[in-house]
């Protein structure tokens, strides 16, 4: 695996805004048929992150290689021209439209003569609901149903549906899960697993530890804007990761105050606190 | 997971007609409340003369003029727009055209030309104002209403010296398009049948930008640019499509849907002046809102909007139809308005949860 060339690569890079540092000599890749998951907490600059991937943002250093080329995205649609989807919560569904509609907004198929296009309906509805239904949503099979009416797992595997079918080759999935229930969450987990059996490289972004335990194969833990561990599958342990995400600074803030304490103690440890 | 059956005949299905799909219509509440309209007031003005031809012609003659606006109106609400320069750009077209024809001495088409130009210009600059400062387009347009109805008296009087331009007949076939009566009778004597009578030619009109428009919102792809944008407008940019252009599009065919009101009137009553109609912006909202547009956008139709418009047009001509009280108008419309917004909120809560399949 690790011989492959990575879809998409950052080397050492670099995002600030400003004197402000956001991101610092962040280095990642995926590979094809590959899911990265991205763990942080709030504020840890993930989002910084996913922008500057799908080309809201520029490096201010630092290179990013698609299959070893050194690339650089002006912006979204340029990024998304080569192949970078991002995914966001309820991102690019429209509820008051037709699944057929929402599927193909922007790139709608047409038949006619001359000027006068005509948005071919039955063509977007079969594709669409043909579409979803791949990835395993069999419960849509009129594409004329608004998106609205849909649940939230559904909108997230109707995106991600259109994403691949409009030649996706690395999916960034911007917190899929935060808002579903378990059962909505399975849902979405195991298009994950159908987009990486399709060879795409997926960046699966969550804060959601269990989740990202049951898609991922490579694991990238963020704390304050750096990657804090590097690890694949099976390295570490869910109570492991937990702890490097949500403990990675208050630890050692802990850790600070207890030595604090020892010392101003005669190196007597504090008692524990129930 | 990997070898997921689809569900081919029910894909099939999607083109077939259920009951169900009604309800996703944006139209089906206008035409309910049209229909419950002409019904109650057919009832009430029937010994008025409501149901002739003469007393039809009265309301659709009204609810054209509106409905030309009305319309392309709604195509900016679906796309989360407002615009009410409108109220200006009505006599500013009929305005424009008359000083062209009377002053210049120009051809009537070259001044019905230079006419959409202005409206087209005006049109531009409310949509590059909006686009490019992101001031609410209700705010945008609020101050080029006062800006062009000031211009609309300022001009009129430095080239004119007045704000009444008398507008001359121009030919007989510029008469016949922009500015007459019709009738329609099939034959004669006893046996005569009126399809109509004394509709004007903006009735006709209304209808050409009804098909036109409906070609635009439902048929070709850019309707679904306009239904995505209002829903998604940061989704939309991101899908490709160009938002802002198509924005400065729409702005500039209501502009230029207001000034051809504008010319239709100068035409028929011969004469243009420079009044602001500040009512017209109330109603071509009006119309839109009971059409079943959503204020906050990304969802209505054509049908919807002629339905809403036809709705508007009998409550507002219809009651002197009837025995009651013509101060009630008002009242009429308002009462209509809330009835209206109230029931297209339950039309679309059915439209999001209607489902053509059972749920497993």
């Amino acid at each position: 695996m690790s011989d492959k060339t990575p879809v998409l690569e950052m080397r050492k890079v670099d995002k600030s805004f400003g004197p402000i540092d956001v991101l610092h000599e962040i280095s990642l890749k995926v590979n094809e048929g590959e899911v990265l998951c991205l763990l942080g907490d709030n504020g840890a600059g993930k989002s910084t992150l996913i922008k500057t991937l799908s080309g809201v943002h520029q490096p201010t250093r630092g290179e990013m290689y698609m299959d070893g080329k050194p690339v650089s995205f002006s912006n979204p649609k340029n990024a998304q021209e080569m192949g970078i989807a991002t995914v966001h919560q309820f991102g690019g569904t429209y509820p008051l439209m037709s699944i057929g509609r929402n599927f193909f907004a922007g790139a709608e198929p047409t038949k006619g003569f001359g000027p006068f296009k005509i948005f071919d309906r039955q063509k977007a509805n079969s594709i669409a609901v043909e579409q979803v239904q791949r990835f395993g949503i069999t419960r849509i099979t009129d594409g004329d149903r608004l998106v609205g009416g849909l649940s939230g797992g559904e909108r997230q595997s109707l995106a991600i549906a259109r994403a691949v079918y409009f030649g996706a080759r690395v999916l960034i999935l911007d917190e899929p899960t935060a808002a579903l229930g378990v059962k909505q969450a399975a849902h979405v987990l195991r298009i994950v697993n159908e987009a990486k059996r399709r060879g795409l490289a997926v960046i699966f972004i969550t804060h959601q530890v269990m989740h990202a335990m049951a898609v991922g194969d490579h694991f990238a833990v963020l704390i304050r804007g750096a990657i804090a561990a590097d690890f694949r599958k099976g390295d570490k342990t869910r109570e492991e990761i937990a702890d490097l995400m949500a403990g990675g600074e208050s630890m050692a803030d802990l850790e600070a105050n207890i030595e604090g304490y020892m010392e101003a103690h005669d190196g007597q440890v504090p008692d524990p606190v129930h | 997971m990997a070898d997921t059956q689809i569900n081919q005949g029910a894909v099939k299905r999607s083109g077939g007609f259920s009951f169900l799909s009604l309800f996703r219509r944006p139209e089906a509440g206008a035409a309910a409340g049209f229909i419950l309209i002409f019904l109650f007031f057919g009832y009430f003005g029937v010994e008025k003369n409501f149901l002739t031809a003469l007393g039809t012609s009265t309301w659709l003659n009204f609810a054209s003029k509106v409905g030309i606006i009305a319309i392309p109106i709604a195509f900016l609400m679906i796309a989360g727009e407002l615009d009410i320069s409108i109220g200006a750009i009505i006599p500013a077209g009929g305005i424009v055209m008359a000083l062209s024809v009377e002053t210049f001495g120009f051809n009537i088409w070259f001044g019905v030309l230079i006419s959409f130009a202005v409206a087209a210009a005006i049109g531009w600059v409310n949509g590059m104002l909006v686009t490019r400062t992101r001031v609410p387009s209700l705010i945008v347009t609020l101050a080029t209403l006062f800006v062009v109805a000031g211009l609309n008296a300022y001009i009129s009087k430095q080239i004119a010296g007045t704000t009444q331009h008398s507008m001359p007949d121009a030919g007989v076939i510029s008469e016949f398009l922009l500015g007459d009566y019709h009738s329609l009778v099939l034959g004669d004597g006893d046996n005569a049948f009126t399809i109509f009578r004394s509709l004007q030619s903006s009735f006709f009109i209304w209808i050409a930008v009804a098909i036109a428009c409906f070609y635009i919102l439902h048929i070709s792809p850019w309707g679904n640019w306009i239904l995505a944008m209002g829903g998604d407008q940061e989704s939309a940019h991101n899908a490709g499509i160009p938002t802002k252009r198509l924005k400065i599009a729409l702005f500039m065919l209501s502009a230029m849907a207001a000034a051809l009101v504008g010319m239709t009137e100068a035409v028929l009553a011969n004469t243009a002046s420079t009044t602001t109609q500040f009512g017209m912006i109330f109603n071509t909202i009006i119309c839109v809102v009971v059409g079943g547009v959503l204020l906050t956008g990304g969802f209505g139709s054509v049908a919807g909007v002629v339905f809403g418009t036809l709705t508007f047009g009998i409550v507002f001509q219809g009651i002197n139809f009837t025995a009651f009280d013509k101060d009630l108008n008002m009242l009429f419309i308002g009462a209509l308005l809330l009835v209206a917004v109230l029931m297209n909120d339950t039309f679309r809560n059915l439209a999001t949860s209607a489902s053509t399949t059972k749920k497993k």
